[in-house]
């Protein structure tokens, strides 16, 4: 097996280490990596942080095959490196689709597991990892093993949104759900303020759900934004065409204040006072930034960060005030802020969701970012929420154990199923994640 | 089935290369019937469920191996009995390191074999189904490689000229029985051929190359570059006079 000498970034690409990555291309060659050179596996790197960062690593992208499906059921087994688009393109044209899916259709099946992620129908169908009947599990020597909730409970729950560190996802069986249509019909309203927000969410029923916030609106207006609920149309699935790409990174000015305060302002008026319903084909309700490839170099060179975090419904409505000023007063916002329910499901003692408010901001690396950030975190903390570490770039490890009250069961588990540490990555060593 | 057209058979060498398997799941998409030949059986079965969920009428698993030409008449065999449109991709090649070749000469034979021979007795024997049957379309994958003998890789390089030859005549003879062959010359290509090479530039990925090739089926191409400019740039590099190429190391 050749190596490949690369610079890894994580997609927000403020983080970023010098890497030797294998890319197996066949299961045998996958093996004899690992068991010549034992380390973390990683997907499609839509991981924002330092999660899929290693100074060696496995790229698992050409592992994509779909094992079986079975049209009555609905259960699929695929390996580890198909994508959720992938599934969602195949299986859509026969009635089905991944159970949940998160805002991106390049995301891996492994990565998905590793990250227990989370979807906009999270508060109805749980996470990914709640969908997944087993996986084969192969460790530093090469040996795999299928197991699953029942077989292996506490390995499997160590597995799903496990961050890697139990061993590489080589396959899992997960069960679809009904896709009973190819398009999505969103209605779209305006929230003037957070507490207009937060209302509708308790009071929406809808299937799926997710609002967009404008981080640059200040004082009364603070927290406004767009609010989309939706459920299936009528019409036949259409495949999508392939995307356009962001050739090379922005100019510094494209994320500047001016820039996405004008653009935030005409993104909320572009949806009239009285609300509207739009239809969209699944792939764009879904994964609406996909229809531009790297659109990350729009934030040019230095990158960006995101702070994803949930909070507690009752601290929800005193904390969210609070980080919404510091990102408005920071002038570090971008045009990408997302707030969302998230209901109770999680399929492992790492998984991020947790019933609450969850808060999802971009912000761009300038040297005040840090500061931000910190306070971010801090707040979060302090409001018994939790920081998700798929986007984490700069968490301290100190509130690890605060925010996953399961950290100590996780890190028992992993030392028995890796007790070499191969599969550390960078944000497992930043994190002091396995103690 | 009556009133249904009929089905497209792909036969496919080196079906675990990573523009096969793009080519492969391609075919399945549009419903037809494959059969994936190479030497390394379980991950060809692997391609072949893969193949079969995403809508293959038929996907089958074989072990070919290029060197061992012996084992190609019971391939053969068992084509025969099937009534699809036969149809053939060759994917087979193999390039070891230039220096392993100086220090090993007896490399030069597998080489050969590999991305040549193997390929057109295979081919040789196959050639009078297609003709019978008075359709079907070959696609042979040479490489750029093979317009000019480069000091980094002219053992391969000479093994695909050979292959562009022998096609070239092929095309000619089945041409006119109603069977159409394509020669497809890649550029760089994001496979495990050319993981971690350095100076690889303009590198393509295999679906982009598989998604040509089902392009040059429908339009009856002969000889395709893939991505398109390899065509120019190989024009250039084949019009540089030789006393001056001999000098360079590109
Ligand atoms: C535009 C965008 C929108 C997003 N929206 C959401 C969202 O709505 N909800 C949500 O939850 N997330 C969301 N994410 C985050 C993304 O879904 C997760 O980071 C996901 O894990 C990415 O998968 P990946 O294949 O890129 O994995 P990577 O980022 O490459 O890796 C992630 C982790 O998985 C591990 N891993 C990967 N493959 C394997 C394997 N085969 N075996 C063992 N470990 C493995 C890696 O070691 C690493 O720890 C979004 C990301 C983007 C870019
Ligand atoms: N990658 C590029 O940049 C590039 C550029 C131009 C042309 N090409 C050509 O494209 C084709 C596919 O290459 P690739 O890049 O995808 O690399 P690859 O993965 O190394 O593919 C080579 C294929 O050839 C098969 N093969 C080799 N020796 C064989 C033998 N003796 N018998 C049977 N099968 C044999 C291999 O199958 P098994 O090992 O599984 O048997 C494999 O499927 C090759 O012909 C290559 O020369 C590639």
């Amino acid at each position: 097996m050749r190596w490949k000498n690369d610079e890894l970034r994580g997609w927000g690409g403020a983080l970023k280490t010098q890497a030797t990555l294998a890319r197996p291309e066949r299961h045998s060659a996958l093996k004899a990596t690992l068991q010549d050179t034992p380390c973390p596996a990683i997907g499609a790197r839509r991981s924002y942080g330092d999660a899929n960062l290693a100074t060696h690593a496995i790229d698992m992208t050409r592992l994509d095959r779909f094992i079986s499906f079975d049209k009555e059921t609905g259960l699929l087994e695929a390996e580890a490196g198909v994508t959720i688009a992938d599934m969602l393109n195949t299986f859509a044209p026969m009635g089905f689709m991944p159970a949940t899916m998160p805002g991106t259709g390049f995301a891996t099946l492994g990565g998905c597991i590793a990250n227990d992620v989370h979807g906009k129908n999270h508060h109805l169908a749980g996470s990914f990892g709640q969908h997944v009947e087993s996986l084969v599990l192969m460790g530093a020597d090469g040996k795999s093993q299928r197991i699953s909730l029942k077989s292996k409970p506490k390995l499997f729950r160590a597995t799903i949104g496990g961050l890697g560190q139990t061993g590489v996802i080589i396959s899992a069986r997960l069960h679809l759900a009904k896709c009973p249509a190819g398009r999505m019909v969103v209605h779209e309203r305006r929230m003037e303020d957070l507490d207009a927000f937060l209302d509708a969410f308790n009071a929406s029923r809808a299937d799926f759900q997710v609002g967009w916030l404008d981080m640059t609106a200040k004082g009364i207006h603070m927290g406004r934004g767009i609010m989309e609920e939706a459920h299936f149309s009528h019409d036949r699935y259409i495949r999508p065409k392939k995307a356009r790409a962001v050739p090379f990174n922005a100019p510094g000015f494209a994320m500047s204040r001016p820039v996405v305060k004008a653009f935030n302002w005409l993104y909320y008026k572009r949806v009239p006072e009285d609300g509207r319903d739009v239809e969209r084909p699944l792939h764009k309700f879904f994964f609406p930034l996909d229809g531009i490839r790297h659109w990350n170099r729009l934030y040019g060179k230095r990158g960006f960060h995101q702070f994803q975090c949930v909070l507690p419904d009752d601290e929800a409505p005193a904390t969210l005030p609070l980080m919404l000023e510091a990102v408005a007063s920071s002038g570090l916002a971008s045009p990408l802020s997302v707030l969302k329910r998230l209901g109770h499901g999680r399929g492992g003692m790492m998984s991020f969701p947790m019933e609450g408010f969850t808060l999802a901001v971009d912000i761009v690396n300038r040297s005040a970012a840090k500061g931000l950030l910190a306070r971010l975190n801090e707040l979060a903390r302090h409001a018994g929420g939790r920081v998700y570490l798929a986007k984490d770039s700069s968490l301290e490890a100190a509130y690890l154990p605060d925010m996953y009250p399961e950290l100590a069961d996780f890190r028992a588990e992993v030392e028995k199923a890796d007790p070499s540490r191969a599969f550390a990555t960078d944000l497992v060593n930043r994190l002091n994640v396995r103690g | 089935m009556q009133g249904s057209p009929t089905p497209n058979k792909w036969i496919i060498l080196g079906a675990t290369s990573a523009i096969a398997r793009a080519f492969a799941r391609q075919c399945a998409e549009q419903g037809a019937s494959l059969l994936l030949l190479g030497r390394d059986l379980p991950e060809l079965k692997r391609i072949a469920a893969d193949c079969a969920v995403r809508g293959a009428l038929d996907a089958q698993a074989m072990a070919l191996d290029a060197r061992k030409p012996g084992q190609f008449q019971a391939i053969i065999e068992r084509l025969k009995t099937s009534s699809d449109i036969l149809n053939a991709a060759v994917f087979v090649g193999s390039m070891p390191e230039q220096a392993a070749i100086d220090a090993d000469p007896g490399l030069i034979d597998g080489v050969v074999q590999d991305s040549f021979t193997g390929p057109a007795r295979f081919l040789h024997l196959l050639a009078p189904l297609l003709e019978e049957r008075g359709k079907g379309t070959i696609i042979g994958v040479g490489s750029v490689a093979g317009d000019r003998g480069r000091v980094g890789n002219y053992v391969y390089g000479a093994a695909k000229a050979g292959f562009a030859t022998y096609l070239s005549g092929l095309r000619n003879r089945l041409g006119r029985k109603g069977v159409h062959v394509i020669t497809v010359k890649p550029g760089f290509v994001d496979t495990s051929m050319t993981w971690g090479i350095e100076g690889m530039f303009l590198v393509a990925s295999p679906e982009d190359i598989a998604a040509s090739l089902h392009k040059a089926v429908v339009k009856k191409r002969n000889v395709v570059y893939t991505p398109f400019f390899w065509r120019y740039i190989m024009l250039i590099i084949r019009l540089i006079p030789e006393f001056i190429f001999k000098k360079l190391s590109i």
